[in-house]
């Protein structure tokens, strides 16, 4: 009967271990403490080129993380990404005229989507639109304009 | 339970077979064999290594399936019960493995008392006191905290009698208690089986090659070989005997009806092909 | 000619019956789960074999898993400048990948082996037939808890190893290589995704476990009952254990990952 308890208590310990490496995982490596994941609101905008934004990318409010891209979609009929943003139930005061842009994080870093705040007194509420979007910018257009600017410069 | 039933040759026989083949790979095993078991008398069953005597006691218990024929145990068809109630009656029966078959993590004591603690809801008290009286049948109770890896093969043989005592069967299945015993416990084991056969009113079927030990316990033997009956009756009846595969069995001759050598060509042709 | 088709014909017959054999084990286990929840105590030793006694060559394993992945991991983001991603990438291997598979192996090499060696020696000192005279089914009452023991350790196992590991990428990367501690947690937990990451890799360590678990007693359990034949099976439960891992894995990445 000795024995049996150390072999019970040995498993205790074992899944007590387990557990705490599963806390450990789910608080400190992965999101799970940050954005409460399936609570919020969202939110839909559409942009003429999304350049390589991707699922699950944060969106951000004056550098802070509010939210998350939930799903992008191409709309046939307009020839625009369709792309839907779940933001944080408690950032619930977003105007109305709020513009979306999509950033570069550092130079070859990951794309999310950036928003600045407009002026209205009305807030964007679940299911709503957001109409000012500006596109990700494209490195080779970059690239293309600087060259086609300079080529026009350079004939004044 | 079935204690009190009057025995005699007047009652059926506890276990009935009939017409049982039964192949290996291919190869014929049984073929057509009869047997009859009495109740309440120490039934030895006897033939050369390898005629299938383990692979008959396995058909009695309902381990193996015939592919023709009927095993009946206490009027009830072995291969024709669900598994429900082939349990049951396993229940009833114990087996004696050739190699013991103790639970190697358990020592002596929970060895013996494993049938009681899976089929009965006795308190531990209980089990306790029945454990000690099945060790102390055996004459091993002082034993009861050794591991089976600390046991000579004899004293292992003890144990599983024990254990195939515990639930008070109806029949004990022994294959082969004696082989490999030192004739000291081969004579303890001889008359333990004897003693616990009339003791508790046992039937008991004795699977053996010995022959002078099971000829001086049983009350019946059948002798097998090459998959059929050759000979059935008591002990004088069977040393009687002059068919030419008893004779050969019981006198130990080499070559006879069961050879000498594993079925080949002849030897010349095989040496001159490895050439 | 006719010859080594008749070999190869045969060895595709008996696998597929050995296949078939295996489905018939694992269908009848199932069937007999409820002995689990009768006996909780037969799980409970089970777990302390299989599980218990695994936990130091997994945690041993995993730090040192971490430890190279920090290494590794620091040298080539570097170059790159974004050393500070250094925690994105250990984590990332560790739990969607290393955690899972590596414990796996381990646990196929450790505990795998043992079940079977111990079931296929068991079959040859006719205790399973011994218990199947006794009246107990050797089904429900050894393998059934053995297979639910093998089920839930191994996300166990696999958690520890993927947390013993991030600790070690940390102490390579943050204590010794001077990865600023603050990014290399923030850009962790802004990468990895509990539900994506984290319970993916338990979910695919819940697979393995059965599996690893399953080839095991069935390996164990049709072993040819001598020493050689058990020792063969032992040597099968390791290698088919590896590659269904591995396999299996490539798989659920694709399900999971795949979009
Ligand atoms: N599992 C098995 N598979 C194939 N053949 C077997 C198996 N077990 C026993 N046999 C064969 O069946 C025959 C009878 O075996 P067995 O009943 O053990 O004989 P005995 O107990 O009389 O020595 C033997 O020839 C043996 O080779
Ligand atoms: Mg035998």
């Amino acid at each position: 009967m000795q024995r049996q308890r150390l072999i019970e208590i040995g498993v205790g310990a074992f899944m007590a271990l387990g557990l705490l490496a599963l806390f450990f995982l789910a608080m400190q490596v992965s999101n799970l403490s940050a954005a409460g994941s399936g609570e919020g609101y969202h939110l839909k905008a559409r942009f003429q080129n999304i350049g390589s934004l991707k699922v699950r990318a944060a969106v951000t409010m004056a550098g802070v993380p509010i939210g998350r891209v939930e799903r992008i979609e191409f709309d046939q009929d307009s020839y625009e990404a369709l792309v839907t943003l779940r933001i944080e139930s408690r950032y619930d005061r977003i105007p109305e005229d709020t513009f979306a842009n999509i950033f570069t994080a550092g130079l070859l870093g990951e794309q999310y989507v950036g928003l600045d705040p407009g002026g209205s007194d009305e807030y964007l509420k679940d299911g709503d639109t957001l109409e000012h979007t500006q596109s990700a910018l494209v490195l080779e257009q970059i690239i293309g304009q600087f060259l086609f600017d300079k080529a026009a410069g350079g004939g004044k | 339970m079935d204690r009190s039933e009057a025995q005699g040759e007047g009652t059926p026989p506890l276990v009935r077979i009939r017409n049982l083949c039964f192949s290996r790979e291919g190869r014929p095993i049984f073929d057509g064999v009869d047997l009859d078991i009495p109740r309440g008398r120490v039934t030895a069953i006897m033939g050369p290594s390898g005629t299938g005597k383990t692979t008959l006691l396995k058909l009695i218990g309902g381990q193996l399936r015939p592919d023709a024929g009927s095993v009946e145990v206490d009027g009830r068809n072995v291969h024709a019960l669900g598994k429900r109630d082939l349990y049951r009656l396993r229940m009833r029966m114990g087996m004696l493995f050739q190699s013991g078959a103790l639970l190697t993590d358990l020592d002596v004591f929970e060895n013996v008392a494993y049938p009681l603690r899976e089929h009965t809801r006795l308190p531990e008290s209980a089990i306790r006191k029945l454990v000690l009286l099945k060790l102390q049948a055996v004459g091993l109770r002082g034993a009861r905290r050794l591991m089976p890896s600390e046991l000579s093969g004899g004293m292992a043989r003890r144990v599983a009698l024990a254990r195939a005592m515990a639930l008070d069967p109806m029949m004990i299945l022994y294959d082969e208690p004696f082989t490999g015993q030192d004739p000291i416990s081969m004579g303890v084991l001889v008359r333990l089986v004897r003693r616990l056969n009339d003791a508790s009113r046992l039937t008991s079927v004795l699977v053996s090659h010995d022959v002078q030990e099971t000829a001086s316990i049983a009350d019946l033997i059948y002798v097998i070989s090459a998959g059929r009956v050759v000979a059935r009756g008591t002990a004088q009846e069977v040393m009687a005997s002059d068919s030419p595969g008893v004779r050969q069995f019981l006198q130990g001759l080499p070559d006879g009806p069961v050879a000498f050598h594993y079925p080949a060509p002849p030897l010349a042709q095989d040496l001159l092909e490895a050439a | 000619m006719l010859d080594a088709l008749a070999h190869l014909g045969r060895a595709g017959i008996g696998a597929i019956r050995r296949l078939g054999r295996g489905h018939l084990l694992a269908a009848s286990m199932l069937l007999g789960s409820g002995e689990v929840l009768r006996r909780p105590g037969l799980l409970v030793t089970q777990l302390h074999s299989v599980g218990v006694l695994s936990l130091v060559i997994v945690g041993v394993s995993g730090l040192f898993v971490g430890m190279v992945l920090g290494l590794q991991g620091y040298h080539v983001l570097s170059q790159f400048g974004s050393a500070q991603s250094l925690g994105v990438v250990v984590a990332a291997s560790l739990v969607r990948e290393l955690g899972p598979v590596v414990a796996a192996l381990l646990f196929a090499g450790r505990a795998g082996s043992a079940l079977t060696a111990e079931i296929g020696l068991m079959k040859a000192t006719e205790q399973l037939s011994g218990l199947e005279m006794m009246a107990v089914d050797p089904i429900r009452r050894i393998l059934v808890p053995r297979l639910y023991a093998g089920f839930l350790a191994m996300p166990v196992l696999a958690a520890l190893f993927s947390a013993v590991g991030v600790l070690g990428g940390w102490f390579v990367g943050v204590g010794l290589l001077g990865v600023d501690d603050g990014a290399f947690w923030s850009q962790m937990q802004a990468k990895i995704d509990f539900h994506e990451d984290v319970v993916n890799g338990v979910v695919k360590s819940l697979v393995f476990g059965f599996v690893c678990t399953w080839i095991a007693l069935f390996q164990g359990y049709d072993a040819v009952p001598t020493s050689a034949g058990v020792g063969r099976a032992t040597t099968r439960t390791v290698v088919h254990s590896s590659l269904a891992v591995l396999g299996l894995d490539f798989v659920l990445t694709a399900l999971m990952f795949g979009d």
